[in-house]
């Protein structure tokens, strides 16, 4: 290939290629990012419509996509038409509910299948690890019927008990723990420490990474659950967001600019915890997809 | 030494109590109680369940319902070859030394974070056959061409309500898990390989061929098995919201048909059975899984 052609010609010819292909993937992921951002430029443009407005034929194509017009109370009269401050504080409290109590039981019970030794250990692990590919939809009306025998159904507990304790998380967390160094722990038991100070002292924040990232998902996770709160929640002002939502479309089905406007207001949380969060996500992924 | 070993038993217990108690009331216990149901006769009101054999599973096998629904489930599943076309594209593009890189990967992770029912919502209006922004970008594009463009009616389509979904999937998941699964699969590709394919005079294309797409292989097999397994028990969020399940139960998955048996027609033996044969079918793609990646999930 090379052949009849100078020193200088090649390299040439080789920046030149690099050029290229940098120009190609540049316009390629441009293309990409834009269809994946679109949709939800159309979302804010929409909720800041007039109601009327939202389905006339603009006069430029580009005046669908960009806001035109603020309508900025679409937003406050989201919060009157439904409760929606109710939905918030509702998702609020069973999203941290669900989160501090997962990692907590996640965490002491890695602790105990990672670094102690009972008889059993093995075959109970092993039970965990086989429940994680029973499909929810197994263990759904069960718990429903269990739920209704507690009297617990249209209840915040029907929401965050089930919710809180996870084989997943137990599994993720006892494979960051064995990774762990034993030698602080064996210095610590030689001083006298006890389990649970080895646990809280020890184990805890050398885990911070690890339990960030189950954090993360577990908040993420239990934001936007939909299935399991239409099933167990009656009343709508014990309704979370994402049914809260579905409710709000069904009464107001046409009414798009508060649609949106709603949906925004649901999404933000989401991605401030994602921003903030970031790092633990893709190695949270990264955890669960290479090493499980 | 005995004695420290009990104290050891017994902390161990201690550490494992509530999350144990939780395990067995909402996880092993509902699996064996489902299990039971199967084979019995229930509408969760009037008294207890009554034993009725295989009759469940029998009709269930008979029921013209359920194997069309079980066509929907396998169809919508088309979206995961797609989704995972485009996610190994993705990360090939976004594994270059490209400068705002990080600014296109969380660019594409949005519709991933942000799942769940505002972006149905946002994508039933979009879908709208006659304001969406789908098919007005549709008759302009035909205006451009000076022809009269109609888009399908998408959601109100039975032909075209479940690539309607399949479109929306592929969106919502193609930058998402897999992309940063397949990124850090190719991140893992030792440099040798390609530059002993460099030497051979190997082209792009042929080094993908011949390296990459081998050594990824792992990863490859590890998402679409775990694809296959959620694609079973999807559907049901972006149904309900976006279509309820029809035009004429085109977009009505299995576990949609589950929810409306045990929830909406009090079914729950019915329910409990197609529960199982999901059940059946997950287990059997997880085993697959295992025999591969088995050995760094047991023990080490």
């Amino acid at each position: 290939m090379a052949i009849g052609l100078s020193l200088d010609q090649i390299k040439r010819r080789y920046r030149t290629k690099q050029i290229l292909k940098k120009v190609f993937s540049y316009f390629f992921l441009t293309l990409g990012a834009l269809t994946m951002v679109g949709p939800f430029l159309w979302m804010i443009t929409t909720s800041l419509k007039e109601p009327g407005a939202v389905f006339s034929y603009q006069k430029d194509w580009w005046q669908e996509w960009i806001p035109m017009t603020f309508v900025w109370k679409n937003y406050a009269k989201a919060w009157v038409v439904v409760p929606f401050a109710k939905f918030y504080i509702n998702s609020i409290v069973v999203s941290v509910a669900i989160t501090l109590g997962q990692v907590a039981t996640s965490a002491m019970a890695a602790y105990a299948f990672s670094r102690l030794y009972f008889p059993g250990r093995d075959k109970l692990f092993f039970a965990y690890l086989a429940t994680m590919m029973v499909p929810g939809a197994v263990t759904m009306i069960p718990v429903f019927i269990l739920l209704q025998k507690f009297g617990w159904i249209d209840s915040y507990k029907a929401l965050i008990l089930p919710a809180m304790f996870t084989a997943y998380g137990t599994f993720m967390l006892r494979q960051f723990f064995l990774t762990l160094p034993r030698d602080l722990e064996d210095a610590a038991k030689i001083d006298g420490c006890s389990y649970f100070g080895i646990f809280i002292r020890i184990i805890l924040p050398l885990s911070k990474p690890a339990l960030a990232t189950l954090t993360t998902f577990t908040f993420m996770g239990s934001w936007m659950s939909f299935m399991w709160p239409l099933i167990v929640m009656n009343t709508h002002e014990r309704f979370t967001l994402p049914i809260g939502l579905a409710y709000f479309q069904s009464l107001h089905g046409t009414d798009w600019t508060l649609l949106m406007a709603g949906s925004i207001m649901m999404i933000l949380p989401i991605l401030l915890v994602f921003m903030f969060n970031q790092r633990f996500f893709v190695e949270g992924i990264k955890l669960s997809g290479i090493k499980g | 030494m005995m004695k420290s070993s009990t104290k050891e038993t017994i902390a161990a217990y201690g550490f494992l109590l509530p999350n144990l108690i939780g395990f067995l009331l909402f996880t092993s216990l509902p699996v064996l109680a489902s299990l039971a149901l199967s084979f019995c006769s229930w509408d969760a009101l009037s008294g207890p369940p009554v034993f009725v054999g295989l009759r469940n599973f029998v009709h269930l096998f008979q029921d013209p319902l359920f194997w069309k629904y079980s066509f929907n489930t396998i169809y919508m599943m088309l979206s995961i070859p797609l989704s995972m076309a485009g996610s190994l594209i993705l990360a090939i593009a976004l594994n270059q030394k490209l400068k705002g890189i990080v600014i296109f990967r969380t660019l594409y992770f949005l519709p991933t974070i942000c799942s769940g029912v505002a972006i149905y919502m946002l994508w039933k209006l979009i879908y709208n056959p006659d304001f969406g922004t789908l098919n007005l970008m549709i008759a302009k594009i035909g205006d451009l061409f000076g022809l009269t463009l109609k888009g399908p009616y998408w959601l109100n389509d039975e032909a075209w309500a479940k690539p309607a979904l399949i479109i929306m999937g592929v969106w919502q998941t193609v930058g998402g898990y897999n992309m940063i699964l397949y990124l850090a699969a190719l991140q893992g590709v030792p440099r040798d390989f390609y530059d002993a394919a460099e030497v051979d005079g190997a082209n792009s294309w042929q080094k993908f061929w011949a390296v990459t797409w081998p050594q990824i292989s792992p990863t490859t097999f590890f998402i679409g098995i775990m694809s296959i397994i959620g694609g079973f028990q999807a559907g049901f969020d972006p149904a309900y919201i976006m279509t309820g399940g029809g035009p004429n139960g085109s977009t009505t998955t299995l576990i949609y048909y589950l929810y409306n048996n045990a929830f909406n027609w009090q079914h729950m033996g019915y329910a409990a059975a197609i529960a199982w044969v999901l059940f059946v079918i997950v287990f059997i793609f997880t085993i697959l899984q295992w025999r591969y990646y088995g050995r760094s999930v047991h023990y080490h």
